[in-house]
C-alpha cells in the first residue's frame, strides 16, 4: 500500500515521489486498469455530439468572460444569495476560511458534520481544522470515505481511492468502520456491490443524525444566486437536504453569469468525468426555503491564490478548470506516477499548472510540477473548457527557472528563479553561444565524431538518467553539414 | 521548385542519414534542395525547459537563415511545431515586455513557410505514392507533435500506405507519448523510462521489423529502450523509407 499520511506537508519533488510510485506492482496495476477504462468510455460518450467541438469553445468563452469580470459576478452572486436567505463569508486564505466554518459549526452547538465530497475543503485542509477544534467531520462520497477510513489522502480529483483495487478497500472497511461509526458486517468480501452496501449502511445513520452538512459546489449562478452539486451516488443529496445547517466552501472561479451558461457545462462535465450523458443526481439550491431543507444556509468564498492566479494572462487558464479529471485519465505521466506524487489534493496535469499558482513555487514539489510532463498534449485535447496545459507548464517552467515578477497576495512581487538550476542554467546558456555560433557548434560535432570509436556505452554522473535503460546513439563519422559541404561544396 | 531544407541540430549531428534521405526524396520529385549553412537548433529544448530568454536569438536566426526562401522542409514533428506553435508565443510575450515588434515578426515570416515533410510532400507537392520500396513489416509512432500540435493526420500513413513491399502494421495504443519529451527523459527519468518500456513491448508485440516515426528525437528514445531491451526491431525515420527504392535500397 502507498501512502499512508494524511499531510502534504514536506512532499518530496516530484520526480522523487514518482520514481517510487512508478515501482510499485499494485499501484501501477490499478491505475493502468481505472484510468485506460475510463478514458475509453469518456472517448465514446464525447463521440456521441455531433456539436462537442462547439461545447467546448462555449465552455472556454464563458469560463474567460466570467474570469474578467469575476469582480461583478461575485457581487451579483452576493446580493443574490444574501436576498434568498443565506449568508456569505469571504475567506482570503485557507486559515480564514477554516476559522470562518469552524466558528460556524461551533456555533450550532454540534461537534459532528456531514461532508458532501468537495475539493475546495480538501484544498484547505478543512477536516483537520474541524479536528483541532473537536468537530468530527465526516466524508460521505465513497472513495473520499475509503480515504478517510484509511488514513490516506485523495490520489485523483474525481475517483480520490483510485490507487486502491477492490481487496484493499475491503481490508480498509473491516478493519477501520468500526472506530468510525457501524463496523462492516462480518464475513465481508470484496464484490463492488457487497462493498457499496457495507458503506450505504455504515453512513446512513450518520446522515440521519447529523444536524450540520458540509459541501462545496460545481457551479455558482450570479443571476439568481443559485450553487449547484453534480454527484452520482446520491449521497450530497443526503448532505445537502437533510441537515439544519447548510455550509458551502466555494472557490470564487466557480460562478458562472446565468443559467443559460451553466446548460453548456452540464452537459459536458459529465460526459468528461464519468462517461455519463447526465450525472444521476444534480442538487440545486438558492438559500433557503422554509418548508424544506437546511434552515440555515452560509456560503463561504474562497479566494487561496485564485486572485493572485488571475492576474499572470497565461496562468490564469487554470481557473477555467471545472474539475472532470478527463486530463488525468489520459495522462501517460500520471498513469505511472499516481496521484501522490503530485503532492496536492489537485494531481495529475491540471494540478501541475494549479498548485505552482495557488501555493507559488517556493516548496520543492511546487517547483517541480511544471516539469512533471512530457508535453504530449492529451490533456489539452480532452479538456472540456480548452485549457492549453502544455503551453501554460512551460510558462510556469519559465517562472522556475528565470524567476521574474508574480503576484503574492494581491502585490507585485520580484520572485528568484528555484533553486537547483544552476548547472542546467549554465548549459543553456553555453547552448545559447554555441547554436549561435554554427562555426563553434561544427567544430565540436568534429570533434565528437573523430572520439566515436571512444564513446562510453553508459554515462556517468547525471547521465545515468538517460543510460539507465536507454542506449545512447552512435555519433555518425560525417554530421550532416559535413556530408553537404563535401558532396555539394559550391551551394550556399 | 527551389526548398529550403531545415535540418535540425539533433539530425545534422546524430541523424546525417535522415537529411540525406530527404535530399534525395525531394531530389527525385524534382525538387531543388538547398542547406543554407547559417541554420541552427530551433530552440525547442531551451524553451520547453523554461529557458524563453534563451530561444530568442535562435528564432533571429532561423528567421534570418531562411529569409529567401517560400518553402522550409524539415524531418521533424517536434521542430516543426516549435516554429509554428512557439515562435508567435515567444515574439508576444517580447513585444508584451516592452522589447518592440522585431521578434513578433521573425515569427510571423517564420510560421507560414515552415513544413513538417509529410505536410510538404502530401499539401504542396500534392503525392502520397513516391516511388518507394522498402520490402518490410513497418509499423507507424504518431509523434505527440505530428499527431497533436501539428494536426498530421493520416499524412504520414498514405505515404507509408504506398510503399511498395511495405506491409503497415498497427500499433496499439498508438497516440500514447513514447515518453521522451526533451529533458523530461532526464529529469524524470523514472516515469519516462517506464513509458518508454510500456511503447516498446507495444511496437515488439506488433511482430514489424521495423518502427517508424516522423521524429528521431522520439525514436533516439524509442530506439534507445528497444536495443537496451535486446530487441531486434530498428528505429527508422519515415524520410528513410520514403528515399528508399529498388535501385538504392534501404541499407
Amino acid at each position: 500500500m502507498s501512502g499512508t499520511s494524511g499531510t502534504y506537508l514536506g512532499m518530496p519533488a516530484f520526480p522523487v515521489a514518482a520514481r517510487d510510485a512508478v515501482r510499485d506492482e499494485t499501484l501501477r496495476g490499478n491505475l493502468r486498469h481505472a484510468t485506460h477504462t475510463i478514458r475509453e468510455k469518456r472517448a465514446k460518450a464525447v463521440a456521441e455530439l455531433d456539436d462537442w467541438e462547439r461545447l467546448r469553445a462555449a465552455g472556454r468563452d464563458v469560463k474567460e468572460r466570467t474570469l474578467r469580470h469575476l469582480d461583478h459576478y461575485l457581487v451579483q452572486l452576493e446580493e443574490a444569495v444574501t436576498a434568498a436567505g443565506g449568508t456569505v463569508h469571504w475567506a482570503a486564505d485557507a486559515g480564514e476560511a477554516n476559522r470562518i466554518v469552524t466558528g460556524l459549526v461551533q456555533r450550532t452547538g454540534q461537534s459532528e458534520v456531514v461532508k458532501v465530497k468537495s475539493m475546495a475543503t480538501q484544498e484547505i485542509g478543512l477536516n483537520e481544522a474541524l479536528e483541532a477544534a473537536g468537530v468530527r467531520a465526516y466524508e460521505t462520497d465513497l472513495a473520499e470515505l475509503i480515504v478517510q477510513l484509511g488514513d490516506d489522502r485523495p490520489s485523483h480529483i474525481l475517483v480520490p481511492a483510485i490507487h486502491r483495487n477492490r481487496g484493499e478497500i475491503r481490508d480498509i472497511f473491516v478493519e477501520r468502520m468500526g472506530s468510525w461509526g457501524r463496523a462492516a458486517p462480518a464475513g465481508l468480501g470484496d464484490d463492488p456491490a457487497e462493498l457499496a452496501e457495507a458503506a450505504r449502511v455504515h453512513l446512513r445513520e450518520k446522515f440521519l443524525r447529523a444536524k450540520v452538512g458540509i459541501s462545496g459546489a460545481n457551479f455558482m449562478v450570479a443571476e439568481t444566486g443559485t450553487l449547484v452539486v453534480v454527484e452520482s451516488e446520491g449521497n450530497g443529496r443526503m448532505c445537502l437536504t437533510l441537515p439544519e445547517t447548510l455550509i458551502s466552501v466555494v472557490g470564487i472561479e466557480k460562478v458562472v453569469p446565468t443559467w443559460q451558461d451553466l446548460e453548456v457545462f452540464l452537459q459536458t462535465l459529465p460526459r468528461s468525468s464519468t462517461a455519463e450523458r447526465m450525472n444521476p443526481y444534480t442538487s440545486m439550491w438558492t438559500g433557503t426555503t422554509d418548508s424544506d431543507g437546511p434552515r440555515t444556509f452560509h456560503l463561504v468564498l474562497l479566494d487561496n491564490g485564485r486572485t493572485d492566479t488571475l492576474a499572470d494572462e497565461v496562468g490564469r487558464r487554470a481557473l477555467r478548470c471545472i474539475r472532470c479529471s478527463a486530463c488525468l485519465n489520459v495522462c501517460p505521466v500520471y498513469e505511472r506516477a499516481g496521484g501522490h506524487a503530485y503532492g496536492s489534493v489537485y494531481p495529475g496535469p491540471i494540478g501541475a499548472i494549479l498548485s505552482p499558482q495557488l501555493r507559488g513555487t517556493g516548496s520543492e514539489v511546487d517547483a517541480s510540477l511544471p516539469y512533471a510532463s512530457s508535453l504530449c498534449g492529451a490533456c489539452y485535447d480532452v479538456c472540456p473548457v480548452a485549457i492549453d496545459i502544455p503551453e501554460v507548464l512551460v510558462h510556469l517552467r519559465e517562472r522556475v527557472v528565470q524567476g521574474g515578477e508574480v503576484t503574492r497576495n494581491g502585490e507585485r512581487v520580484t520572485i528568484k528563479p528555484a533553486k537547483g538550476h544552476r548547472g542546467e542554467r549554465a548549459v543553456m546558456r553555453a547552448a545559447r553561444w554555441a547554436l549561435d555560433h554554427p562555426g563553434a557548434l561544427r567544430a565540436g560535432q568534429r570533434l565528437a565524431s573523430r572520439t566515436r570509436r571512444v564513446h562510453p556505452k553508459r554515462l556517468p554522473g547525471p547521465g545515468r538518467a538517460w543510460s539507465d535503460t536507454r542506449a545512447l546513439p552512435e555519433v555518425p563519422e560525417e554530421s550532416f553539414r559535413d556530408w553537404w559541404q563535401r558532396t555539394r561544396g559550391g551551394d550556399r | 521548385m527551389r526548398v529550403a531544407l531545415f535540418i535540425t541540430c539533433v539530425n545534422d549531428a546524430l541523424f546525417p542519414r535522415t537529411g540525406q534521405a530527404v535530399v534525395r526524396l525531394l531530389e527525385r520529385l524534382g525538387v531543388e534542395v538547398e542547406f543554407p549553412r547559417a541554420q541552427s537548433c530551433c530552440g525547442q529544448p531551451q524553451y520547453n525547459t523554461g529557458y524563453r530568454h534563451e530561444t530568442e536569438p535562435l528564432v533571429r536566426r532561423f528567421d534570418a537563415a531562411f529569409a529567401d526562401y517560400e518553402y522550409v522542409v524539415t524531418p521533424s514533428g517536434s521542430c516543426a511545431a516549435m516554429v509554428r506553435d512557439n515562435y508567435p508565443r515567444i515574439g508576444a510575450k517580447a513585444a508584451a515586455e516592452g522589447r518592440g515588434q522585431a521578434l513578433a515578426e521573425a515569427a510571423a515570416r517564420a510560421v507560414p513557410k515552415t513544413y513538417e515533410l509529410t505536410e510538404f510532400l502530401v499539401d504542396v507537392l500534392g503525392v502520397t505514392d513516391v516511388g518507394a520500396w522498402f520490402p518490410y513489416a513497418v509499423t507507424y509512432h504518431p509523434t505527440c507533435h505530428g499527431l497533436r500540435v501539428l494536426g498530421l493526420g493520416e499524412r504520414p500513413r498514405a505515404l507509408l500506405e504506398r510503399v511498395r513491399g511495405l506491409e503497415l502494421v498497427d500499433l496499439p495504443g498508438a497516440r500514447e507519448c513514447c515518453g521522451f519529451g526533451g529533458t523530461f527523459a532526464v529529469k524524470n527519468a523514472a516515469v519516462s523510462a517506464a513509458m518508454g518500456a510500456d511503447k516498446a513491448r507495444d511496437i515488439e508485440s506488433t511482430g514489424a521489423a521495423a518502427v517508424c516515426t516522423v521524429d528521431n528525437s522520439c525514436l533516439l528514445h524509442i530506439g534507445g529502450t528497444l536495443a537496451r531491451r535486446g530487441s531486434s526491431v530498428r528505429p527508422v525515420h519515415l524520410a528513410e523509407i520514403l528515399a528508399a527504392t529498388e535501385e538504392e535500397p534501404y541499407a
